[in-house]
């Protein structure tokens, strides 16, 4: 499988990354050599195996649903790069 | 006192045990030493004041009779882990500058182990590289050179800097991390020793994820038994990791010296590529022969999905990283360009903050989990997965202790030489360590040898899951029969 431009276009905002026009070409070189690299894995036998979820055979930990950390505003905005009063501040979203 | 760099940290524990030395005095060595070696850009941030202050507390601690396992022992920090108050960027533009509330668990470890931090060191941008080139503060130089050539090379990556700064004495010994030959190769390149523990062993928690189900945190150190202590205060159980395994950590420093006589060592045959230099050849049937003579024995052993383990990867690696990478939007922390509205914010931002090789593995990773491809593309690698692992699960079950391969394809190359035209040159890099990461095993890169040219080659020893006892145990015969290798300094 490869890609063309409009999938290049349609993958980039899926990704929430601006591309530009030109940019486009290069990208789709690339992504489409990684695809053909990729390309391989459709001869191997897959009948019957299972995907992996856990590459260490184990049990997902649980806790209790209890609050375990927190009070720490300060901490959470202090590398915002725009916040007032506690919140993280951008442009409007609801009209 | 200048050859104060040039221990190793068995020996500076010692040193600093019978007082004939402090910290300050070792940590001061080490920060002269960083400050003479900027050339090679293998710190994207030092912190004298900081070392300085951790050395004297250790200090007063070991006049008491207290101290830890690391008690004193300088080491540098991949800019992945986050550091309390200390600048964390995983070296992309987009953390910009970052500087965490929170310390993470492997550093927490040792730092309570009384280690002292120098600086953070240069890795490819989230981690995402084999030669340190992608990282945005620029390329780290190999302080190794071809005999007779000033050509500049890479240390490998991701964890460049690591390897660097511990090859050319700038730290006794660094973190680094393992996605998918990210410790290995670079130690191997550098004629380092470079741990990628088990699956599990060490704490994700507070390091730049990349891919979660394959990163892994290990050290790199001059020698096997240095990275056997340093092991020992990264690992071990932490339950803010999900994944990280509840079982006792060893004292893997116990290992070393003990006899291997009798361990089946498997040597694949899939590993012998096409194409595969001589020297490379030579270097893996010399570290057979080695082994041999230690008393272990030999038996060729099939891993038939091995060629199938690095395009999987290339699915995997890439969807769990632009997951991970979805965080990063202007919001929270990091850079933030202007949008008019909030989507094109995030466009903005992440266009600008993330370099090439980020932006095309994130791009590849949401292509491959869109609606139409997950089955094609993503299940189907998950599935090649599972046959990976069935690879080395049969083999163990032969009785098979370790798999002995080379470590890398190649010796170090130089800046710029490589994945200009196509990504995938560069991706071959991690040929030989990428199945370990697949399959959740504990592998070590040992230097074994150099090539015609003078520059280091290793070899790799893959071992069962938490196993890494015997990794050790071998690794330190491999070390005993090829001996030391150091740079010449040019810098």
């Amino acid at each position: 499988m490869s890609v063309d431009a409009a999938t290049v276009r349609r993958i980039a905002h899926l990704a929430r990354i601006a591309v530009t026009e030109a940019e486009v070409p290069h990208l789709q070189g690339e992504l489409n050599a990684m695809l053909a690299f990729v390309e391989q894995l459709s001869e191997v036998n897959v009948d019957g195996v299972e995907p992996m979820t856990s590459v260490t055979p184990m049990e997902m930990k649980k806790r209790a649903d209890v609050v375990s950390d927190g009070e720490i505003p300060d901490d959470i905005v202090r590398n915002a790069p725009e916040t007032q009063n506690h919140f993280f501040l951008v442009p409007k979203v609801v009209e | 006192m200048t050859d104060l760099t040039s221990m190793t940290i068995a020996e500076a524990k010692a040193g600093l045990a019978n007082k004939s030395f402090t910290s300050l005095e070792l940590t001061d060595a080490h920060l002269a030493a960083i400050e003479a070696a900027r050339s090679l850009n293998a710190f994207v941030l030092e912190t004298p004041d900081q070392a300085r202050a951790m050395a004297r507390a250790i200090d007063a601690k070991i006049a008491k009779g207290e101290g830890g396992p690391l008690a004193g022992i300088p080491l540098g920090i991949k800019d992945l882990f986050a550091t309390k108050d200390v600048r964390t960027t995983a070296c992309s533009k987009i953390l910009g500058n970052f500087v965490p509330p929170y310390e993470s668990t492997v550093t927490s470890q040792l730092w309570r182990d009384g280690a002292v931090m120098l600086g953070k060191l240069n890795n490819d941008e989230f981690a995402m590289g084999s030669s340190n080139e992608t990282s945005c503060f620029g390329p780290v130089v190999n302080p190794w050179r071809r005999e007779g050539s000033n050509t500049t090379l890479v240390p490998g990556g991701s964890s460049g800097g690591s390897a660097s700064a511990v090859a050319a004495l700038l730290c006794m010994g660094a973190t680094a991390t393992d996605t998918g030959g990210s410790i290995r190769q670079p130690a191997a390149f550098t004629a380092t020793v470079g741990v990628k523990p088990t699956y599990g062993r060490c704490s994700r928690w507070g390091i730049v994820a990349f891919a979660s189900s394959l990163d892994q945190a290990g050290p790199i150190a001059r020698t096997v038994r240095d990275s056997a202590i340093l092991m020992r205060s990264m690992a071990g159980h932490d339950p803010k990791d999900t994944t990280s395994v509840d079982i006792g950590v060893p004292d893997y420093e116990a290992a070393i010296g003990k006899s291997v006589k009798g361990m089946k060592i498997g040597i694949p045959k899939e590993y012998r590529l096409d194409g595969m230099p001589a020297e490379i050849e030579k270097l893996w049937t010399e570290g057979a022969a080695w082994l041999k003579a230690a008393g272990a024995e030999l038996v060729e052993v099939s891993l038939p999905h091995t060629k199938y383990a690095l395009p999987a990867y290339y699915i995997v690696a890439p969807a769990e990283a632009s997951s991970n990478l979805a965080r990063y939007d202007g919001v929270r922390y990091g850079l933030r360009m202007p949008g008019r509205s909030i989507g094109e914010l995030y466009e903005s931002t992440r266009a600008e903050g993330f370099g090439d090789e980020v932006r095309r593995r994130v791009m590849i990773g949401t292509y491959v989990l869109s609606a139409g491809y997950y089955d094609a593309y993503y299940l189907r690698a998950q599935k090649v997965r599972t046959l990976i692992k069935k690879d080395f699960e049969d083999c163990f079950a032969k009785g098979v202790s370790a798999i002995l391969t080379p470590a890398t394809p190649s010796a170090a190359f130089g800046v710029g030489e490589k994945g200009g035209a196509d990504p995938v040159e560069m991706y071959l890099n991690d040929i030989f360590t990428v199945t370990v990461n697949m399959a959740g095993l504990p592998g070590i890169a040992v230097p074994a040898g150099k090539d015609a040219q003078g520059l280091p080659l290793g070899l790799q020893l893959i071992g069962r899951p938490f196993d890494e006892e015997m990794l050790f145990s071998l690794g330190e015969v491999v070390e005993q029969a090829a001996g030391r290798f150091t740079p010449p300094r040019w810098w």
